[in-house]
């Protein structure tokens, strides 16, 4: 619909790596040993029905799960299974369920998600000498460029907890991007949103893009996400099922299955129980906490 | 009648058609009965009320207040001087602002309370209403006409009275904002309150008996509730936000004051006592309220400051007699004492969360009790002298100065309890900011974050166990450096005041809840927590075995009424600050948005 049919110039610098990531919770795999590629200035989007695993994928990528097995790796080197040494290195997130800091200014917000980024510690506060305001003064109108970027500017001063849910959508992806990463993952940036935001939503993706960041988002508006990708993986019960441009993808009859629920050939995993199970999931999963 | 309040010109609110009185008064005659009421209860307090000086206070004289008396004759002069406004006297308006009913209702309220309380107590205490003079049913039922009058102001009725009488108690919706002031003004403002607060507050320290502290809380706490809802409090604090450090200074020296205005040095004991407590509740703040972290054992950091600092203080009964630090080394081992003793319980137990944290943390609490009251050389090795302590700690020199004497200072007399005080302020200077230093920075920030949502934390990079980490060893190291004053100051540590829970302050769940009753996240919240927790077991003496009921009782309501404690947090405040925001238009936010997201793509 959009004018925006996205260049496919590949550049195929690998961003993020992840091998062969299986992620189990006792008997569930909600992960099966996915390999997954993104370049650098690209777009990727993972879709996939309810309790796919797309979420838990995102946990294994980012270090708040620690995958059973395989590895997740960074411009070429592993990435430790830890939040914040993730982060560090250059992937940031935002969660399905918002997670803002709720009782904290929307400027602080941001601040908070400058922190690997700067270096301050007990005492250059306490002793507040002139690199402490410096260093303060920058964290500030960096986080402010961003603000405006996001266009959230004006509310520099309200908490996170009184902002529109469309908002603190936006919100989210400042303080992600407060940590200036070189991947950004989005974990169904556009829930909850109308169509208007959705769209609004689509452009500032793209601006994301723009500035060099490589972007994987989650979605389940599927003309949001052809739209936007360069490319779109299906996670259908935990396993990859498809990965192509979105024109493979959207004709692509297993997804179709898969998403309709019908049978077909060539289907991975013992096909009924699994379709129940996904339904099953579908109505639960979808109210449940993610992490 | 109705019609008649409605159309009423000066009534304020907008007229809707369901305002009305609880009680059916004319709005004139309810305005007349307020004032009226409020002069004759402030009058009533000139006769005798009693015939018998048997009473403490002495109220048996016709001619001026005593004792309790004053407070109703404050009490009264303060509903006058609301009823005065809400007449819209000039030079008044300010003190009703939004012209509503309840800090009129609030203060008669005040006035009434402590007045019945005064009279049933002479009641009670001296055995029937014989004991009363015509002043004091004539000080009874003037102190009724207000509150009377007030429930006849018309106010929004929905038909469910308990609804109806709320609305008189509850703060106005929209506070008009005040006109600007030139700075000057604003800073004269602040200073007239420091002095006003520095009053009420020696006030109630020196008040001698039980029965008085009763009746000044009683008027104090609907005092600041007629404040507090006439929206005076929020005018107030935006006065301190502006004039942040010039509030602090006037504070500390409000603080300073505080020993001159005094003649006995008990008063003074008190002073330091609540300045001790103060400022272990305001580092417990650093890890509860700012790092969310629940420490149910913090005590035990004063706790080895203060042994620490006895230790090494020159204590002949100390196991290391022949070391006698100065003070500001002591000081600084005490506080390092309790710096590595925080890392050593932190380490472990900081990757716990929530309840298992606090588990932990009551544990070793007791588990440093018992430790100190078991090395005694028979059970331990000897180093704390076991149950009996470490006794005879000198007093403190600075700088040639001698803490333990009395001293003169322009006219006025120090004692030594007046010189430990001043000390502590000094320490709680450091303390304070400290806090606010730390609270303002990278630092201070990732606690908070950590408190709202670890998960979320650790993702934007804050490495959750080392920020707590820091936050529970600042906390310690500031609670140890209180605990090596305190030491002087009692001149001897024993073990039993650091347990988990007591009649008397300080103890960890004292601390914990002057700084959630204080107001998590703010300085003033827990000092004023901690004042308050220290004078109600103080002052209360004479309830003996029941005043942990009361107390109880009055943690209970508090925390029904006023959940955020009494110092609301900035935080807290700002949920109300955005006006009806979430009622703006989704599309006039949205046009906006994508106009700026087109940009900033373009
Ligand atoms: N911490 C956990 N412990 C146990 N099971 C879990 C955990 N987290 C996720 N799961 C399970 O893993 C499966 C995949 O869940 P996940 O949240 O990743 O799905 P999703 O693809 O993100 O779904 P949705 O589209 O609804 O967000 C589900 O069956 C879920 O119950
Ligand atoms: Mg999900």
């Amino acid at each position: 619909m959009t004018t925006m049919t996205t260049q496919t110039t590949q550049t195929t610098t690998p961003v993020l790596e992840a091998r062969n990531v299986t992620m189990r919770f006792g008997g569930l795999t909600a992960v099966r040993s996915v390999d997954f590629t993104v370049n650098a200035g690209e777009i990727v989007g993972l879709i996939g029905p309810n309790g796919a695993g797309k979420t838990t994928f995102f946990n294994c990528l980012t270090g708040l799960y620690v995958p059973t097995e395989g590895t997740v790796s960074y411009k070429g080197t592993v990435l430790p299974p830890k939040p914040h040494l993730v982060t560090q290195a250059g992937i940031a997130r935002t969660f399905q369920n918002i997670r803002l800091f709720a009782n904290m200014t929307v400027l602080e917000n941001v601040l908070v998600g400058r922190h690997t980024r700067t270096k301050e510690g007990l005492w250059s506060a306490l002793l507040r000498g002139p690199g402490f305001k410096k260093a303060e003064k920058a964290s500030e109108e960096r986080s402010m460029e961003l603000l405006e970027f996001i266009g959230l500017a004006h509310k520099r001063d309200h908490l996170a907890r009184n902002l529109p849910y469309g908002e603190q959508r936006k919100l989210e992806i400042a303080r992600a991007l407060a940590s200036e990463p070189g991947l950004l993952l989005l974990d169904e940036p556009t829930a909850g949103m109308n169509p208007q935001e959705t769209r609004a939503t689509e452009e500032l993706v793209f601006a994301i893009r723009d500035k060099g960041i490589a972007v994987l988002l989650i979605e389940h508006d599927m003309r949001f996400v052809f739209n936007l990708s360069d490319r779109v993986a299906v996670l259908v019960q935990g396993e990859k099922l498809v990965e192509g441009t979105s024109e493979v993808v959207q004709a692509d009859e297993r997804v179709i299955a898969a998403y309709l629920g019908e049978p077909f050939e060539g289907e991975p995993g013992a096909a009924e129980a699994a379709e129940v199970e996904a339904a099953e999931a579908q109505s639960t999963i979808s109210k449940g906490e993610d992490r | 009648m109705t019609e008649t309040k409605n159309t009423s010109p000066s009534a304020g609110d907008a007229p809707t058609a369901e305002t009305r009185g609880l009680l059916p008064l004319p709005l004139a005659a309810a305005r007349a009965l307020l004032l009226a009421g409020g002069i004759a209860t402030a009058a009533s307090t000139f006769l005798a009320w009693t015939w018998t000086s048997a009473f403490p206070g002495d109220l048996t004289v016709t001619g001026y207040p005593g004792g309790l008396q004053w407070l109703t004759f404050t009490a009264g002069i303060l509903t006058t001087l609301f009823a005065l406004a809400s007449y819209g006297i000039r030079g008044l308006g300010w003190l009703i602002p939004a012209r509503n009913n309840a800090p009129l209702f609030l203060t008669a309220l005040g006035g009434f309370g402590v007045t019945w309380y005064t009279v049933l107590a002479i009641s009670v205490d001296l055995g029937g209403l014989a004991n009363l003079e015509p002043g004091g049913f004539i000080a009874a039922i003037a102190s009724l006409l207000p509150v009377i009058g007030a429930l006849s102001l018309p106010e929004k009725a929905t038909g469910d009275t308990k609804e109806h009488l709320k609305a008189y108690i509850t703060k106005a919706e929209q506070i008009p904002a005040p006109q600007d002031l030139a700075p000057w003004i604003e800073r004269a403002v602040i200073t007239v309150v420091t002095i006003i607060g520095l009053g009420v507050f020696t006030y109630g320290i020196d008040t001698e008996y039980g029965e008085l502290f009763i009746g000044y809380l009683i008027v104090v706490v609907f005092s600041v509730w007629a404040l507090h809802t006439a929206g005076l409090l929020d005018r107030f604090s935006r006065l301190v936000a502006r004039h942040r450090s010039f509030t602090l200074a006037m504070g500390f020296a409000a603080a300073i004051a505080f020993p001159f205005t005094q003649t006995d040095d008990h008063y003074a004991n008190i002073g330091v006592n609540i300045l001790i407590f103060g400022t272990v509740a305001l580092g417990l703040n650093i890890v509860v309220g700012l790092a969310g972290l629940l420490d149910l054992g913090y005590v035990a950091f004063l706790g080895v400051g203060a042994y620490t600092a006895a230790l090494v203080s020159g204590s002949e009964f100390s196991t290391f007699s022949g070391v006698h630090f100065p003070f500001w080394a002591a000081a600084l081992t005490g506080a390092a004492a309790s710096l590595v003793f925080g890392i050593l319980i932190g380490a472990p137990t900081l990757r716990l969360r929530g309840d298992y944290l606090a588990i932990v943390t009551l544990g070793f609490g007791e588990i440093f009790r018992i430790a100190v009251n078991n090395m005694d050389g028979d059970s331990g090795p000897d180093i704390t002298n076991g149950p009996n302590g470490i006794p005879s700690i000198p007093d403190l020199k600075l700088f040639g100065f001698n803490l333990g004497e009395s001293h003169d200072i322009a006219g006025f007399t120090l004692g030594r309890f007046a010189n430990y005080y001043l000390l502590m302020v000094l320490i709680m200077a450091i303390v304070v900011l400290v806090y606010t230093r730390a609270a303002d920075s990278r630092i201070g920030r990732s606690w908070i974050a950590i408190r709202e949502d670890e998960t979320a934390a650790t993702a934007m990079g804050i490495n959750g166990f080392r920020v707590k980490l820091i936050a529970f060893a600042l906390g310690a190291a500031l609670a140890g450096l209180a605990g090596t004053v305190s030491a002087h100051v009692t001149y001897s540590v024993v073990p039993t005041p650091y347990q988990f829970a007591g009649s008397t302050p300080p103890n960890s769940a004292f601390l914990l809840a002057a700084v959630v009753l204080g107001g998590m996240g703010t300085v003033a919240g827990p000092i004023l927590g901690a004042a308050l927790l220290y004078l109600l077991p103080e002052k209360l003496v004479f309830l003996q075995d029941k005043s942990l009921l009361a107390f109880g009782i009055a943690l209970i309501l508090l925390m029904r009424f006023r959940p955020e404690g009494i110092i609301a947090n900035r935080r807290r405040q700002l949920e109300f600050h955005e006006t009806g925001q979430l009622d703006v238009p989704q599309t006039t936010t949205l046009t906006d948005d994508s106009a700026t997201v087109t940009k900033a793509g373009a």
